[in-house]
């Protein structure tokens, strides 16, 4: 077991995977997609309009807009409070302009 | 539209729920909304419980306590998670201005991906809103894996995601260590904590001075069992990397925090913050009178039972001073017992509650007096650096506008557009300020969530077009 888990004695449900721009991502049950992401070690998935800057996480709780994401189509949901849901499907706006999304 | 509530609470952290459970206990028809899909608010952000944790409460203290408190709640009172509130509004009242048949409304969106939305209407309300994280900006503060201290912490509690596998803490004001220590005890290798304020180190935290040395100890004894340096008058100043983050610049500083020698270290997270900014935009959409805190932060002005300056109006927590989530609680149970006095309940008054919530914030203001931010930050920016993360505008272009005679933040957002993208300036509105030679200012936004035009296509009063924007 991981550290944080062995922390607080979790023992979480079973893991699904949603899929990100095409690419398997692992979710524990309850986590949002931000959460997902940055735990699967992809950093940025949104670039931004005029300098094409690779964006991802920054306030972790809604109000900086940074983590925006497509989910089955509905556009511009933040990631970070955006609860992911066994099939969704993640479209970045990295996968848009050219680049696959980053890793770390 | 039929039921009115006696009091709607807007926030579910230890503050609207406290406050909501006095009320409720003492007899008051309440509905508490808050936007997560989980009471808690910041400080007690909790796992789902699809994560069956054994020891939930080892990220945090008191969590058991406020579950008994949301509990006791949940059977009193009507409960609206996943609701954002993006506007309130007060109407009717007698022509004399009285409160007799006053009712504020309270606009939701519901739901957290197709949202619908809601009205919920009361005869009183309790603003429990909460803070969110204030950061500096400086080079490199966009790079992906620069995250908030809060941010960090939040996907901790939340999502049991530890930020990193190398992190750097840096900012400034006690809430540092908590994010480190529990960084640390999860798993990651904290490469320092870079206290930007307090010259002493550890050994004299104010914390300690401020009678929370047992606290203080606790998470220096973590810090010091995972050989996490502390360093007092050091920040980052700089974050490097290609298209995510690889290492920072940390400088020690001298007293006004300008550089004076620097060095590398590398990691591939950061965990930032210079404090917190209330979230005021619903108060302010009611008129309520603001005051500016010991930090110069503009705060809901209340009174000694917690009713701002508007008839049947309250607020409790961090919108009315940042003071941590003890404070926040006990300012919410006093709220709570003064609305239903105000409504014509029974409620003794608690002398020891008050004294509390006067002990807590004088410690508060004397942390506040303890982390100052000092004007030394200006100068880790360069031209480049942008100050607005949304509209991507550098600092040279604030420079420009001020050259152009804009001398007030306002004037610099219309000139180069810092605070006029999607997190309508929460991110860069204190820099803002700051660069424009100005103390920050209460927002205004007439929207106070960022709402997708689509959602607004079933609203009752459709926006007018001057909403869109706060110019
Ligand atoms: C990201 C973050 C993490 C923090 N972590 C800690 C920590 O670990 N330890 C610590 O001591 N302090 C922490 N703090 C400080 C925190 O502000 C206080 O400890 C405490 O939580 C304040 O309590 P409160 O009741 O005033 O507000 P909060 O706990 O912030 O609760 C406010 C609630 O209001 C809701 N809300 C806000 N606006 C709306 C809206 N428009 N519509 C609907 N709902 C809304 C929010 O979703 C939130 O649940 C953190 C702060 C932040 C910003
Ligand atoms: S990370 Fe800030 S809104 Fe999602």
């Amino acid at each position: 077991m991981r550290p944080p888990y062995e922390l607080v004695g979790a023992r979480p449900d079973p893991a699904f995977e949603i899929s990100v721009d095409g690419r398997p991502v692992p979710v524990v049950p309850g986590q949002s997609v931000g959460a997902a992401l940055h735990a699967a070690g992809v950093r940025s998935w949104r670039s931004t309009r005029f300098g094409g800057r690779p964006r991802g996480l920054f306030c972790g709780i809604g109000v900086c807009f940074d983590c925006l994401v497509t989910v089955n189509d509905v556009p511009a949901l933040r990631a970070c409070v955006t609860e992911a849901r066994p099939g969704d499907r993640v479209r970045t706006s990295a996968a848009d302009s050219g680049p696959e999304v980053s890793g770390r | 539209m039929t039921r009115v509530y006696d009091l709607a609470v807007i926030g579910a952290g230890p503050a609207g729920v406290a406050g909501a459970l006095e009320a409720s206990l003492a007899g008051l028809d309440v509905v508490v909304i808050d936007a997560a899909p989980r009471p808690g608010g910041q400080y007690h952000r909790h796992l789902p419980d699809s994560f069956h944790a054994l020891r939930p409460g080892a990220l945090h203290h008191g969590l058991e306590r406020f579950m008994r408190q949301w509990e006791a709640l949940r059977s009193r009172a009507e409960i609206l998670l996943g609701h954002r509130v993006w506007a309130v509004e007060r109407t009717g009242g007698d022509a004399a201005g009285g409160t007799a048949g006053a009712t504020v409304t309270v606009r939701c969106l519901a739901g957290d991906r197709e949202e619908r939305p809601r009205a919920v209407r009361a005869r009183a309300l309790l603003i429990a809103t909460g803070a969110h994280d204030r950061p500096l900006p400086f080079p490199g503060w966009d790079l992906p894996g620069v995250l908030t201290a809060g941010g960090a912490q939040a996907l901790l509690k939340g999502s049991l995601v530890v930020a990193g596998r190398r992190v750097v803490v840096s900012g400034t004001g006690p809430f540092l260590l908590p994010v480190a220590a529990g960084l640390a005890r999860a798993g990651a290798d904290v490469r320092g904590v870079y206290e930007a304020g307090g010259r002493f180190g550890l050994a004299r935290h104010p914390l300690l001075a401020a009678g929370k040395a047992a606290e203080a100890a606790g998470y220096a004894a973590v810090l010091a069992r995972h050989r996490v340096p502390y360093r007092g008058r050091h920040a980052v100043v700089a974050a490097h990397g290609e298209d995510t983050l690889t290492h920072v610049t940390v400088a020690r500083l001298d007293a006004d925090w300008r550089p004076v020698a620097t060095r590398t270290v590398e990691c591939d997270t950061l965990a930032c913050g210079y404090g917190f900014v209330p979230q005021l935009e619903l108060p302010v959409q009611l008129g309520c009178a603001t005051r500016r805190d010991a930090d110069g932060t503009p705060v809901v002005a209340v009174d000694a039972g917690r009713r701002t300056s508007v008839p049947g109006v309250y607020a409790a927590g961090e919108t009315t001073g940042v003071g941590g989530a003890e404070l926040a609680e006990a300012e919410g149970r006093l709220a709570g017992r003064t609305v239903a006095a105000d409504r014509g309940l029974r409620v003794p008054p608690l002398p020891a509650l008050a004294r509390r919530v006067d002990r807590l914030a004088a410690f508060a203001r004397a942390l506040h007096e303890a982390y100052p931010v000092r004007p030394g930050w200006r100068d880790w920016l360069r031209d480049d650096t942008l100050v607005c993360r949304c509209e991507e505008v550098p600092l040279s272009a604030v420079r420009e506008a001020r050259r152009l005679g804009a001398t007030d933040a306002r004037s610099v957002k219309l000139l180069a557009r810092p605070g006029m993208g999607w997190c309508q300036g929460r991110m860069c509105g204190y820099a803002v300020a700051c660069l424009a030679g100005e103390d920050p200012a209460a927002p205004r936004r007439p929207i106070a969530q960022p709402v997708r035009l689509g959602d607004l296509a079933g609203l009752e009063h459709p926006l007018r077009k001057d909403d869109r924007d706060d110019p």
